[in-house]
């Protein structure tokens, strides 16, 4: 019955995305209706090949297919959006790489929000995915709940991308940084982040641990404000069904204000609670020790939820926003710097005790590196928000580097540790293919987030105090060409240090699959990897 | 007077400080007498059911294994 259902709901679906595509009023809404078509079009001959197949579902073992997709894509889009930021990093050292024939497809503008929404919600995203469902099932003792409605929300989240970086690359956006996919992928996300929601929240009702463990608080906190955080900054009236055209419900200053408490919280809520969930069951696992302190995780969990939420107005300083809510971000920015040192200290001195394993385990130094790069950006971010030190460094590329040395050095290297953690547990195998490896990536991504943060911070700053550099009459020193000149070569070394850290994702690529493919399984294990 | 004055004028008397106390319960919660057992426990419930859920044994403290006992 459920499978009729199933096959009704799509085959409408795909009859109507056949239709729009038909209808479209612009190619990149025509285009993703043809993806949508495909997608419910597959989706429908596969549910229909395994209707009479009966379905089981093993209580007695956790649902680790789907964290293995999650691995593979995390891997995946990781590669493919670093490998898109190191072409725009040299597009903008060598203008001339925004090719002629390419021009409205893959020049400069439209493979940025590519990279972006890549990095974070791709790379980003399925990590957070993946870690979610492997977390709450080992911290609650019990298998997903929902049964492949976690599927449901895997390849969701994929059919997310491919539908946002086609319509990307072919001017579909609604010009909000971090928030560009069109209203109809809004709606997708929306249907797929509840499906998340719900095999989250139900995995904890039926849990069989009396306590939910706080990387469990950070990953829930994660779901539900970024679901307020996406409806709330994607209040937009479609101008037909068949355009990917929308408009928005808030206009001028208090549109402005809404994008950046979106754009702020999307930094706080996915880019830091959902991986600091990460931190707190990755870490001390790879390290075999409790976290430092408890007491003080759960300081860390509430100053967080109440911190953040207020920081969005330091992006609108000297804006036509009022003085007293871009102080007010200001000040709780300023604040947030103690929660975050507070989490930081907690990550790192669960090590406390074990020092030995930053010489002797690769992985467990790669995450210390990323819990410090968490450190060192949760106070360059504070200091960035005071009012006198923004009035330098908004709208240089001063920001772009803070950026990336949390996203880079946080984000991808917790990213990282967490892969080669769950790599030979979720294949069996008895141990990575290479540890020497696994330190060549270290080397090459931490020099790579050196070089792209120095060079950032020079050149931020340089263009910084080039714009208001005034001559005794009060006139402009320089034009703004002047600086783009100068900045020629720290583009170079930016560039560069991003191929740095490609290279280094490759090889881990590399090494996580010659892990499955030629490593023993591992002796022993009662429980094989079930056939799922 | 208008709705944008009395939220404002809500938010910064009686929320402010209901948040403020809320945020500061949590706080001694966190450190009331008798957590710390608690907090030991729960900190260490990631290096159980580690390859299988657990059993209907149902819930408990008691749970945690032994002394030792290592997870596989």
């Amino acid at each position: 019955m459920w499978d009729y259902l199933k096959l009704i709901v799509l085959g409408v679906v795909a009859v109507f995305a056949a239709i729009a595509s038909n209808y479209a009023h612009d190619l990149a809404y025509q285009v993703n209706a043809i993806v949508v078509m495909l997608a419910a079009g597959l989706t429908f001959l596969w549910t229909l090949r395994t209707m009479g197949e009966p379905k089981t579902a093993n209580a007695g073992e956790y649902m680790d297919g789907v964290v293995r997709a999650g691995v593979i894509a995390t891997a995946f889009w990781g590669v493919v959006g670093f490998l898109v930021g190191v072409v725009i990093a040299f597009q903008l050292a060598f203008p001339a790489l925004n090719f002629e024939w390419s021009q409205g497809i893959l020049n400069f503008g439209r493979l940025r929000p590519l990279h972006t929404s890549a990095v974070i919600f791709a790379f980003g995203g399925n990590a957070l995915i993946m870690s979610a469902f492997y977390i709450v099932q080992r911290t609650s003792a019990v298998r997903l709940w929902g049964g492949n409605l976690a599927w449901f929300v895997f390849w969701g989240w994929q059919v997310m991308i491919v539908l946002a970086a086609t319509s990307y690359v072919l001017g579909g956006t609604q010009g909000k940084e971090y928030a560009e996919t069109v209203w109809y992928i809004d709606w997708w996300i929306v249907v797929v982040w509840v499906g998340f929601l719900a095999v989250f929240m139900g995995t904890l009702f039926k849990r069989k641990e009396p306590h939910i463990y706080v990387a469990n608080w950070f990953l829930l906190s994660m779901i539900l404000t970024v679901a307020m955080l996406h409806i709330g900054n994607n209040l937009q009236i479609p101008v037909s069904v068949f355009s990917s055209q929308s408009v928005p419900l808030f206009s001028g200053v208090q549109d402005a204000m809404v994008q950046w408490w979106y754009g702020h919280n999307a930094v706080g809520f996915f880019l830091t609670a959902g991986f600091l969930g990460m931190m707190y069951y990755f870490v001390p696992k790879q390290a075999e020790r409790p976290v430092f302190s408890y007491k003080l995780s759960i300081i860390h969990f509430w100053a967080l939820i109440f911190l953040y939420i207020w920081a969005g107005p330091h992006h609108l300083h000297y804006t036509a926003l009022p003085d007293w809510a871009s102080t007010l971000g200001m000040v709780f920015s300023v604040i947030l710097w103690m929660p975050s040192w507070g989490g930081m200290i907690n990550g790192l001195m669960t090590l406390s005790g074990a020092w030995d394993k930053l010489r002797t385990d690769p992985i467990i130094r790669m995450m210390v590196v990323s819990v410090g790069f968490y450190g060192m950006s949760t106070f360059e971010g504070p200091m960035m928000s005071i009012k006198a030190v923004n009035s330098l460094s908004h709208y240089t590329d001063w920001t772009i580097g803070h950026v990336h040395s949390g996203a880079l050095g946080w984000n991808g290297m917790i990213t990282f540790g967490a892969l080669y953690f769950l790599v030979p547990r979720l294949w069996n195998r008895e141990r990575l293919y290479s540890l020497s490896l696994v330190s060549w990536h270290f080397w090459l991504a931490t020099i790579g987030i050196v070089l792209y943060a120095s060079a950032m911070w020079v050149t931020g700053i340089m263009e910084g105090l080039m714009w208001r550099e005034v001559d005794a009459n009060g006139f402009l020193v320089n034009a703004f060409a002047d600086t783009v000149a100068a900045k020629f070569p720290m583009y170079v070394v930016r560039g560069l240090g991003g191929v740095m850290f490609l290279a280094g994702a490759i090889i881990m690529c590399y090494n996580l699959w010659m892990t499955v493919r030629a490593q023993p399984a591992r002796a022993g294990a009662g429980s094989a990897v079930p056939a799922e | 007077m208008d709705t944008y004055g009395l939220l404002r004028e809500f938010a910064d008397s009686w929320a402010l400080v209901a948040l403020t106390l809320i945020f500061l319960g949590v706080v001694f919660w966190a450190w009331r007498p008798g957590s710390t057992r608690l907090h030991e426990d729960a900190a260490k419930s990631i290096f159980r059911n580690d390859t299988k859920p657990a059993g209907d044994a149902g819930r408990g403290l008691s749970r945690a294994p032994a002394r030792g006992q290592k997870e596989a």
